[in-house]
């Protein structure tokens, strides 16, 4: 795929996204891509109504992820992969309640190097980070985090990281990484995660999927791998 | 108390892995009732590694589909004796499995024997260096066995395993370009090499330019199509690049399913119980010798099994807590010396080197064969001169192409950002332009480097964790670095744009959060004498004659090879001992 600007799947992902998503973000969202509008009302596939986050949770997730991985010439961004769909949808997973984890106490304070110690399963990290996150950013910056322009939410992000945004009880690093990781785990699964959609992120950097019989490409040194990558959910070609 | 008591059978076996597996086999052979238990869910080809579904990287990788599930059961960690220890918490350095297969079902499938040195390292060392080139605090000891004692073993498992390779040297003949420090085989692999990748390819000429000895490395990937000595058959490998981590799809990779159980399922004195869990092997009260297991099951029921005889074949570490559970032998104590069980605990030092090239390269890492490699035994063992070096130990290296994901494989450039749009752009460039090879070191055995029970956390069924006390030493980083230093020059020799070097400073600690190998091994070690060690030469528990406990608990150090070869080659080795010897008189094969 060649990617050039806003890619017809994105466009109908922010207008069905703009439908359905409070006034507060409809107008950051206008403001972010003035192309884009409020014109189209024609046909576009329903907007995924998240089952766990709050619209406020949403909206910021949906302005985080649109950070971490931005939509460029390059290929998609998250929002148009689907990553907050991706997320919302493994919080009702048994990951997202922690089931995958040890998660007996005592919860003890230990080296960095000895892992996650805390009792916060990813749905009560995410519940209470993100409200956490952005009353940290009003007060530093004035603004919720889905009012601010992009280099400053990219400010915003970068504190985030380093630990100089401080968000309560919980070290900002701990919820920094759960959300990079669930984060990249969207934009680059199996579409049958609710992720990476159309594959455009596979293609991107052509990772060909579930293809999965390579034996006459080993030792095709150095050629250019020319087929679309399928899922092992729906077929390509 | 027991719920129910079942009827006495011949032999139980305890965790149904690569080494279960074999001994079941060899223990049915010999006319024995055999039953094994397995604390994991039943697993095979199909539905677990049926295609496409198994080809999901999030499943597998991310959310440990076919691994231990750490809210049933995880471990605690420190970093020395005086700290306070606190749980694994989410699966990172290391992956344990469970499941029928263990293991055995989604590792990569790099097929290894021994350096014959490493058998007998202590004595090695300081007959070449003199006592004091051993650190102080390090513990290593000799297995107590031979290679020329293993060998048949080692030939055997290769074909068990249907194993692809290129062999040096056939008793005493050189027969073609494998690895030139390997040590003399019987007779060749089963089936040929494997293709090789363009990384290998790559990695290949730049370690010949600089004066190396690279070869293709043994895989338990089939090369062709292949039936083995137990009638159960392998296809050949597409290089789909889903190994490590996943139920092989294709009957290409081999595995305690594949290669093994097909053989068993048709037999009337075998018996495989799942997802029952052992929560100790039962003692007669002068402790000396075992009466059988005591399990549960997910109901909740408590199942006594007796056996005359208790396979112990848990994974690696797993083998120590089930000995202390029990209370067979003695616990380690770090401060005294005193005691066998928990001693020794090693992991593998790692580095690895990345090189990336400009667009347009083509590498094309999806393509991969998990045990597929080349790779040089420079560094690796004591065929050079440590002398000068001043370490003990050594490390094979590698460019094992075995299918790169792009959730948790895609690695950039030293400097690029962690997200945001130069980090998309480097992992769009890098993600076909890349090749990386490792540094697969040893880990020497420290005093102070054990396991043992942990005194506050527990597992789902009230039983303590396994307590892990380990830190690097300056020996392994100082033997990685030296490698790795080494390796670089092949890495500029490939010519790339940039170079990326993963290695440990000295004074690091261990850190359990991101993946290195799920190579651990001692706990249960071998040796010549009791006082110094858990089981004799025949992995017989020296305290409990008929408890043989198999696996890499068994090693008394970290090998630089993968365990795997090793630890089959040491089960046949065990079962050759107790058909020939230990059935026909119940005993301890060894005075002690």
């Amino acid at each position: 795929m060649k990617p050039t600007g806003i890619s017809p799947s994105r466009r109908a992902f922010l207008r069905t996204a703009l439908a359905t998503t409070p006034a507060t973000l409809v107008l950051a969202q206008q403001f972010f891509h003035p192309s884009l509008g409020l014109a189209a009302a024609e046909t576009a596939p329903k907007a995924y109504q998240p089952a766990y986050f709050t619209a406020s949770e949403w909206a910021l997730l949906m302005s985080l992820v649109d950070r971490l991985i931005p939509a460029d010439e390059e290929g998609p961004g998250a929002l148009e992969a689907g990553v907050p769909e991706f997320i919302d949808r493994q919080m009702g997973e048994p990951y997202g309640y922690g089931a995958l984890w040890y998660m007996q106490g005592p919860f003890r304070d230990a080296p960095a190097e000895l892992g996650y110690q805390l009792p916060f399963t990813p749905r009560t990290l995410y519940r209470a980070a993100l409200p956490a996150f952005d009353k940290a950013v009003q007060a530093r910056f004035g603004k919720g985090l889905v009012e601010l322009d992009e280099p400053t939410r990219d400010d915003a992000i970068s504190q985030l990281q380093h630990g100089t945004l401080t968000i309560g009880i919980l070290p900002p690093l701990v919820f920094f990484d759960q959300l990079l990781q669930n984060t990249r785990e969207g934009y680059f699964c199996d579409p049958v995660h609710g992720g990476n959609k159309d594959m455009a992120a596979w293609r991107m950097i052509n990772f060909p999927g579930a293809r999965a019989d390579y034996i006459d490409w080993v030792e095709q040194y150095g050629r250019e791998y020319p087929f679309r990558p399928v899922s092992v959910a729906v077929t390509g070609g | 108390m027991a719920n129910r008591i079942m009827p006495r059978t011949d032999a139980v076996i305890v965790g149904f892995g690569w080494t279960g597996a074999i001994m079941a086999k060899e223990l049915t052979e010999a006319g024995l009732n055999v039953v094994a238990l397995e604390r994991g869910a039943f697993r095979d080809t199909y539905p677990d590694g049926a295609y496409p579904k198994t080809l999901d990287e999030l499943t597998h990788l991310q959310r440990f589909k076919l691994f231990q599930n750490l809210a049933v059961s995880s471990f605690t960690f420190r970093h020395g004796v005086a700290d306070q220890a606190v749980p694994y918490r989410q699966i990172g350095a290391f992956k344990p499995g469970d499941g029928v297969g263990g293991a055995g079902l989604h590792w990569s499938g790099q097929h290894w024997r021994v350096r014959p040195e490493e058998l007998a390292l202590r004595t090695r060392y300081i007959e070449r260096y003199g006592k004091a080139f051993i650190p102080d605090g390090m513990t290593i000891q000799d297995h107590g066995v031979t290679y020329e004692e293993l060998e048949p073993h080692f030939d055997f498992a290769e074909k068990v395993f249907g194993t692809s390779g290129q062999a040096y040297r056939v008793k005493g003949q050189v027969v073609g370009d494998g690895n030139p420090f390997e040590a003399d085989r019987s007779d060749h692999y089963p089936l040929p090499p494997q293709k090789t990748p363009y990384s290998a390819a790559l990695f290949m000429k730049a370690a010949k330019e600089v004066g190396f000895h690279p070869f293709l490395q043994p895989s338990a990937n089939a090369s062709e199509a292949y039936t083995n000595p137990y009638g159960c058959q392998m296809g050949p490998c597409t290089f789909c690049g889903f190994c490590s981590g996943y139920a092989c799809y294709n009957y290409s990779k081999a595995s305690p399913n594949v290669n093994i159980l097909p053989a068993l399922r048709q037999l009337s004195n075998f018996e495989l119980r799942t997802n029952c869990n052992v929560l100790r092997v039962t003692l007669d009260a002068a402790k000396r010798r075992a009466t059988g297991v005591t399990y549960v099951t997910p109901k909740g029921e408590v199942v006594e099994q007796p056996a005359d005889l208790v396979i112990v074949s848990t994974f690696a570490y797993n083998n120590a807590r089930l000995f202390m559970l029990s209370g067979i032998g003695q616990q380690y104590d770090p401060r005294t010396g005193e005691g066998t069980v928990g001693k020794n605990f090693t992991y593998q030092t790692m580095a690895t080197i990345r090189t990336f090239f400009d667009v347009g390269k083509n590498t094309n890492p999806f393509i991969g064969s998990g045990g597929n490699a080349v790779a040089l035994d420079d560094f690796n063992g004591d065929h050079y001169d440590h002398g000068s070096l001043g370490f003990v130990g050594g490390a094979p290296v590698w460019c094992n192409q075995a299918g790169t994901k792009p959730i948790s494989g895609i690695p950039v450039p030293d400097g690029v950002p962690a997200w945001g749009k130069s980090w998309k752009k480097a992992v769009k460039d890098s993600y076909v332009n890349t090749v990386s090879f490792d540094v697969h070191g040893t880990n020497m055995a420290y005093r102070d480097c054990y396991l043992d029970l942990d005194p506050d956390y527990k597992d789902q069924y009230g039983q303590a964790l396994l307590r892990f006390t380990f830190d690097w030493k300056a020996n392994d980083i100082k033997m990685s670095r030296y490698i790795t230093s080494r390796a670089l020059d092949l890495a500029k020799a490939m010519g790339p744009k940039s170079i990326q070097v993963v290695q440990k400073n000295f004074g690091d600690h261990f850190d359990t959060r991101p993946y290195q190998t799920t190579h651990l091994a001692g706990g249960t070690i071998m040796g010549l004498d009791r006082k110094t060690s858990v089981l004799n030469r025949y992995l017989q528990s020296w305290d409990v004659h008929n408890v043989f406990a198999l696996g890499s608990g068994a090693f008394p150090q970290g090998l630089g090879y993968n365990p795997t070869g090793m630890v089959a080659a040491l089960a046949y080795w065990a079962a050759k001992a107790i058909r020939n010897d230990y059935l026909k008189d119940p005993r301890p094969l060894i005075d002690a």
